[in-house]
């Protein structure tokens, strides 16, 4: 990436800080950064290659890495596309439409940001797990949720709801229903207005909330660790594998796979300064930050 | 007149994309959740009061509240700083630093926590030069608040930094014009106009890292009664097949969670009613 000039105007001399402050206080923000983003991020890729490039590509060689690899991606290729849909659906129906209880919807779908990543693990043990609420029908029918991949899978897709539709819904909220009622009015059916009209003003927002919501999909850790029981080889995501490893103490492994999923964030960063940068998008909006454990308004 | 639940459009697909919603809301959240509160419902009061009061679970508490404040507190002070050197001033690198905050929630939590442990233990890049001073960061509360600095990182940062480009050059000017010096403007014009959002973000951070587990579980140690935060001791709950235990400890954490949203949500109205004002 290209470090661009700010094409601000100089500030006088009233409107800013003595050089000195200034430069102190850049020191103090990339200090902080290097120390809390850097290091950290440095360390998983150098531990990983302690005992150099055979012995990390050996961490692939193993069996349970690639179940481990392969359980990820199945769990994000279900999980994100269900939440993209669900995601385009609320949009349509919250912007194109004006009801009662909008607001309440609106809360209400962002709801699992405010939950620690832990308890979206529990509620699912609450209903599906053997004492709970289904557990008894589920056993009689010998279907099992927890403790396999369905539970995993229902795990991730709580934990990553809100992703697409909180990105989808300002914009088609923003760019109104005009577009659309003439298009109808034209004697489009819903389904083409949807696909030739909705879909392409609101694709960088679908876009955004896909890379954010698989970025979470693939690397959840505190809720998939509460449902998946940590059968190796059946239940281990790639996130519980690298806990597996560094439990046993097998560091290098551990953080050989620990860097792949390093690899997915900063493809995650980079893709997401990318569709930024296309929609002119400078900052992005602070409530809009998705993030485990914790409320969003 | 008439109330009606909806409004009438020319556009269809209403009764599909709103019944679609609220079915799969149910399914994957609401059903869930209400499982949660109805269990620890069905459990008693004076069985509630004695799981969550129990000295583990109250010290845990302590931790995770205690941790949580501390990290939101370098959080604000340093995502100010860092919000308003990527603002205000130009220095090379500025875009990639600008991207670069994101990257506490784009790392995998178990990525982070086991990079933090082997950094800050003993023999690590920064515990070895923290070990002759007598600090042990690493398997301590120290630690705990080290994780949780780094996962709430971006919410100050992120929420000053639209605040930062929304103030109005001309407030500064006058300011400076009828006398003021730099500093009598930060702290009389500038502060108070960003205070909401900087409050915003402490909260955001605060909510972050009080439910926090992936990246705290193995810098912490997890010691009971000494460094063990809340999430732990639910998934420990869960691991001896203690469901309702965990579920009484979840439900405290949940209500605390909904009423910090409930305080962010106030803030940002009232922010926005006064914004509108001026």
């Amino acid at each position: 990436m290209r470090t661009v000039a700010t094409t601000k105007p100089a500030r006088r001399s009233t409107l800013s800080e003595p050089v000195w402050v200034r430069w102190l206080l850049i020191g103090a923000a990339l200090s902080f950064l290097g120390l809390f983003l850097l290091i950290p991020l440095a360390a998983v890729f150098v531990e990983a290659f302690r005992k150099g490039v055979g012995a990390y590509f050996a961490a692939f060689r193993d069996p349970a890495a690639l179940a481990a690899i392969k359980l990820t991606l199945l769990v994000a290729a279900v999980a994100v596309p269900l939440n993209c849909v669900f995601g385009l659906a609320a949009s349509w129906a919250i912007a194109k439409f004006n009801f009662i209880g909008k607001h309440l919807l609106i809360t209400l779908i962002d709801l699992p940001f405010a939950v620690s990543p832990v308890i979206s693990g529990l509620i699912y043990i609450l209903l599906y797990g053997l004492n709970g609420w289904f557990g008894p029908w589920l056993a009689e029918h010998d279907i099992q949720i927890i403790f396999a991949v369905p539970g995993i899978v229902l795990a991730t897709l709580f934990v990553t709801f809100p992703f697409v539709a909180r990105e989808v819904i300002p914009l088609m909220q923003a760019q109104g229903a005009e577009d659309e009622e003439a298009a109808v009015t034209l004697g489009a059916s819903g389904w083409q207005t949807f696909f030739r009209v909705t879909l392409p003003n609101v694709k960088w927002a679908v876009l955004y909330g896909v890379i954010l919501c698989n970025a979470r999909a693939m690397g959840e850790f505190g809720a998939v660790s509460v449902v998946s029981g940590h059968i190796r080889g059946k239940t281990n995501t790639l996130p519980l594998h690298v806990e597996i490893l560094y439990n046993e103490y097998n560091f290098v492994a551990a953080f050989a796979a620990a860097s792949l999923l390093a690899i997915l964030a900063l493809a995650t960063l980079a893709l997401k300064s990318f569709v930024e940068w296309r929609t002119h998008r400078t900052a992005p909006n602070p409530l809009e930050i998705p993030y485990e454990g914790g409320p969003l308004a | 007149m008439k109330i009606r639940f909806k409004q009438p459009s020319v556009l269809p697909g209403f009764g599909l994309t709103f019944g679609f919603t609220l079915f799969y809301l149910g399914l994957i959240v609401l059903l869930p959740l209400a499982a949660l509160f109805w269990t620890s419902a069905g459990m008693g009061w004076s069985d509630f009061y004695s799981t969550v009061s129990s000295p583990r679970v109250v010290a845990a508490y302590r931790l995770s509240f205690g941790a949580a404040a501390v990290a939101a507190c370098v959080n604000a002070v340093f995502g100010f700083i860092v919000a308003w050197s990527l603002v205000r001033y130009s220095f090379p690198g500025r875009r990639i630093v600008d991207a670069m905050v994101d990257l506490p929630f784009a790392l995998p939590t178990a990525v982070s926590g086991i990079a933090l442990t082997t950094i800050y233990s003993r023999n690590g890049w920064i515990g070895r030069l923290l070990e002759p001073l007598g600090i042990q960061a690493a398997f301590s509360p120290l630690g705990v608040t080290i994780a949780l600095t780094f996962i709430g990182l971006p919410f100050v940062v992120r929420t000053l930094q639209p605040a930062f480009e929304d103030l109005d050059a001309e407030t500064e000017e006058a300011a400076a014009s009828l006398g003021a010096s730099r500093w009598q403007t930060l702290r009389r014009v500038i502060l108070p106009a960003v205070l909401p959002s900087l409050l915003t973000g402490f909260a955001l951070a605060f909510a972050r890292a009080l439910g926090e587990y992936g990246s705290v579980v193995f810098i912490s140690g997890n010691m009971p009664m000494r460094t063990e935060i809340a999430p732990l001791l639910i998934v420990s709950r869960l691991e001896q097949y203690d469901t309702v235990g965990a579920t009484a400890i979840a439900a405290v954490m949940l209500t605390i969670s909904f009423v910090i949203l409930l305080a962010i949500n106030l803030i940002q109205w009232r922010a926005s009613k006064q914004s509108r004002i001026a």
